[in-house]
């Protein structure tokens, strides 16, 4: 993990000695880890102190450990202000870092342990004030509601029992791996090209029902016996068709036997 | 009236009676036995052929009225009897009336050119029973153009062909507020960047094609709307019809960028076959099956920071139809 070729390390040192000395808050220990962990895997696209690089830079050394090494383009939001909810969320799904700038971020193998991630995250919510890690309590609330309002903000982009789905130019996730936290997160995030919904459009009561419906989704109760992948009606149907035209095969295959044998 | 059923009545003698039989080309020696005529068989199979043509009448009568109780039963009935009498006529022509004989060997192998000759014949001659062959004819043509008109009648359900007057109608107009589903008006401020809102007209129908919308703000610098459609968003917050314009979808998919310039623009999609308007260019077709651009509704925030319609729609709003392009919308004058 921590092998890196040599033009790398060169390029990450002088961006690193390219920041201003002056903006750098003081730390916590925790926070001052991280900043070092910043200037190792983020720095290349996210810029000095999280400020973003907004417009395509070519050339930086890539970003991410063991990930494309390779030179590529940096173009990546700033960090100020996105809060430990941001950088958690990113982090623990695997989104962050990315393989390739201008990729939808998906859920993959986190490349982080425990201590590394915790670091990240308070260096992240130093950069400025943001929100904190929610903490939802989901058995606090009603799942029928959830449900409701899964279907009314939700279900379009995740399907109805979160399988995912698909957009143009992008592929909405299922929501299987998701934690409460991370499903809290996200909501409030609008990661990729997902809408944001602040406390306005869904309160964090609300929320609660939702990653309560969302959990109840990972096994539903299915009433009609096969949940053939809870994608809906067309594979029941495609099912039921195969079913039923063997069925009618045999039959006819019965029928033309006995016919033969008078 | 009489008199065009004179006309008709004169049309149609006219016509079967040119429908003249054709003279026997020759006489031949007879192939098929001769046969008594039944015309109480014959009465049968003619009230069966009535009742068929009758039945897919009915069908058709029951399709046009379309406010019949029970209606996709007795359409059911209608058409299924009028097959089944259909059956039954044809059975009894064939058991009762046509001539049939039993042979040990097959015909003799007829050779050419008396051959169509022959089975002409045959087939005269099989028909020997029927004294009014052509009371028959005008019974199975009533028949078959009857159901055969059955069978077309759901075609008038593609659409009125001639007055398209009532899809142009929508209950906006200028001064109406726009209302959430519980009827609460949208503020200005309720609506945020990167969040999508649907939006009904106060004190009217919703489940008209022309009622529901959807809401969206978008940061001034990113809307490039054409001249005309310039003065239609408010504070950025730009309305359109939720109604694709393709298939008559509910558009409930937004692409909300968290990033822009590494991720795709902001689009509505709609879920049925993922037409993708611009909601920053008037709602022009990004991607899919959708032949018109979204319409847009001009909106301006008042007094109580309420949304409220500045006018109609810039375009016809949902599917397409014949024409569809040569009108704008019209409010309806309905309360």
């Amino acid at each position: 993990m921590t092998r890196r070729t040599a033009s790398t390390a060169l390029a990450l040192v002088a961006t690193l000695a390219a920041a201003p000395a002056a903006a750098a808050p003081p730390l916590s220990d925790l926070a001052a880890r991280g900043y070092h962990l910043y200037g190792q895997y983020c720095i290349a696209c996210h810029g000095a102190n999280g400020q973003g690089v907004l417009q395509p830079v070519p050339n930086r050394a890539g970003a991410g450990p063991g990930r494309a090494q390779e030179q590529q383009t940096a173009l990546a939001p700033s960090l100020q202000g996105v809060g430990a909810l941001s950088a958690d969320f990113y982090l623990r799904t695997g989104y962050m870092p990315l393989r390739e700038v201008g990729m939808q971020p998906r859920r993959s193998r986190v490349l982080f342990d425990e201590g590394q991630i915790r670091a990240l995250i308070a260096y992240v919510a130093s950069l400025g004030r943001g929100p904190p890690i929610p903490q939802p309590h989901p058995e606090r609330r009603n799942l029928s509601e959830g449900m409701k309002l899964f279907t009314d903000h939700c279900a379009g982009c995740h399907q109805i029992v979160a399988e995912g789905g698909y957009l143009t130019g992008a592929i909405p996730p299922p929501l299987e791996n998701a934690t409460a936290v991370q499903i809290a997160e996200a909501v409030r995030i609008g990661p990729y090209v997902m809408p944001r919904f602040s406390k306005k459009s869904i309160s964090d009561r609300e929320l609660d029902s939702i990653v309560r419906y969302v959990q109840y989704t990972k096994h539903p109760d299915d009433r009609g016996g096969w949940a053939i992948g809870h994608l809906g009606p067309v594979p029941e149907g495609l099912i039921a068709w195969f079913l039923g035209a063997t069925a009618l095969v045999g039959i006819c295959i019965v029928i033309g036997k006995r016919l033969k044998r008078e | 009236m009489s008199k065009a059923k004179e006309a008709l009545l004169a049309g149609v003698v006219l016509l079967v009676s040119r429908l003249r039989r054709k003279p026997r080309l020759k006489e031949r020696e007879r192939l098929v036995a001769t046969a008594p005529p039944r015309p109480g068989w014959e009465l049968v199979a003619l009230i069966l052929l009535l009742a068929t043509a009758i039945c897919a009448a009915a069908f058709i009568v029951v399709y046009a009225l379309d406010r019949l109780p029970r209606e996709t039963q007795l359409l059911g009935l209608s058409l299924g009897l009028a097959f089944v009498f259909l059956a039954a006529a044809l059975i009894v022509t064939a058991k009762r009336l046509i001539v049939t004989e039993e042979l040990e060997d097959d015909y003799p192998v007829i050779e050419h050119p008396d051959e169509q000759e022959t089975v002409a014949q045959l087939v005269e001659e099989s028909g020997d029973r029927l004294t009014r062959r052509r009371l028959f004819k005008v019974g199975l043509g009533a028949a078959g153009g009857a159901i055969g008109l059955a069978l077309l009648a759901p075609v008038a359900s593609l659409g009125p062909v001639i007055d398209m007057d009532p899809f142009y109608g929508t209950p906006w107009r200028r001064g109406r507020r726009l209302v959430d589903e519980n009827g609460r008006p949208w503020r200005a401020s309720d609506i945020e960047q990167d969040n999508f809102y649907t939006a009904f007209p106060q004190h009217a129908d919703r489940e008209e094609l022309g009622s529901p919308l959807v809401l969206v703000r978008l940061a001034e610098r990113e809307l490039d709307l054409p001249a005309d459609l310039a003065h239609f968003p408010a504070r950025g917050i730009v309305a359109y019809s939720k109604i694709c314009t393709h298939a008559g979808c509910a558009i409930n998919l937004y692409r909300a960028p968290l990033f822009q310039p590494a991720e795709p623009k902001p689009a509505l999609v709609c879920p049925c076959h993922y037409s993708t308007f611009d909601p920053a260019t008037g709602g022009d077709v990004l991607f899919g099956p959708a032949g018109r651009k979204l319409p847009m509704l001009p909106i301006y925030v008042d007094a109580l920071d309420e949304l409220r319609a500045a006018g109609n729609f810039d375009g016809p709003v949902g599917p397409s139809w014949w024409g569809v392009r040569l009108r704008r919308p019209r409010t309806e004058t309905s309360p």
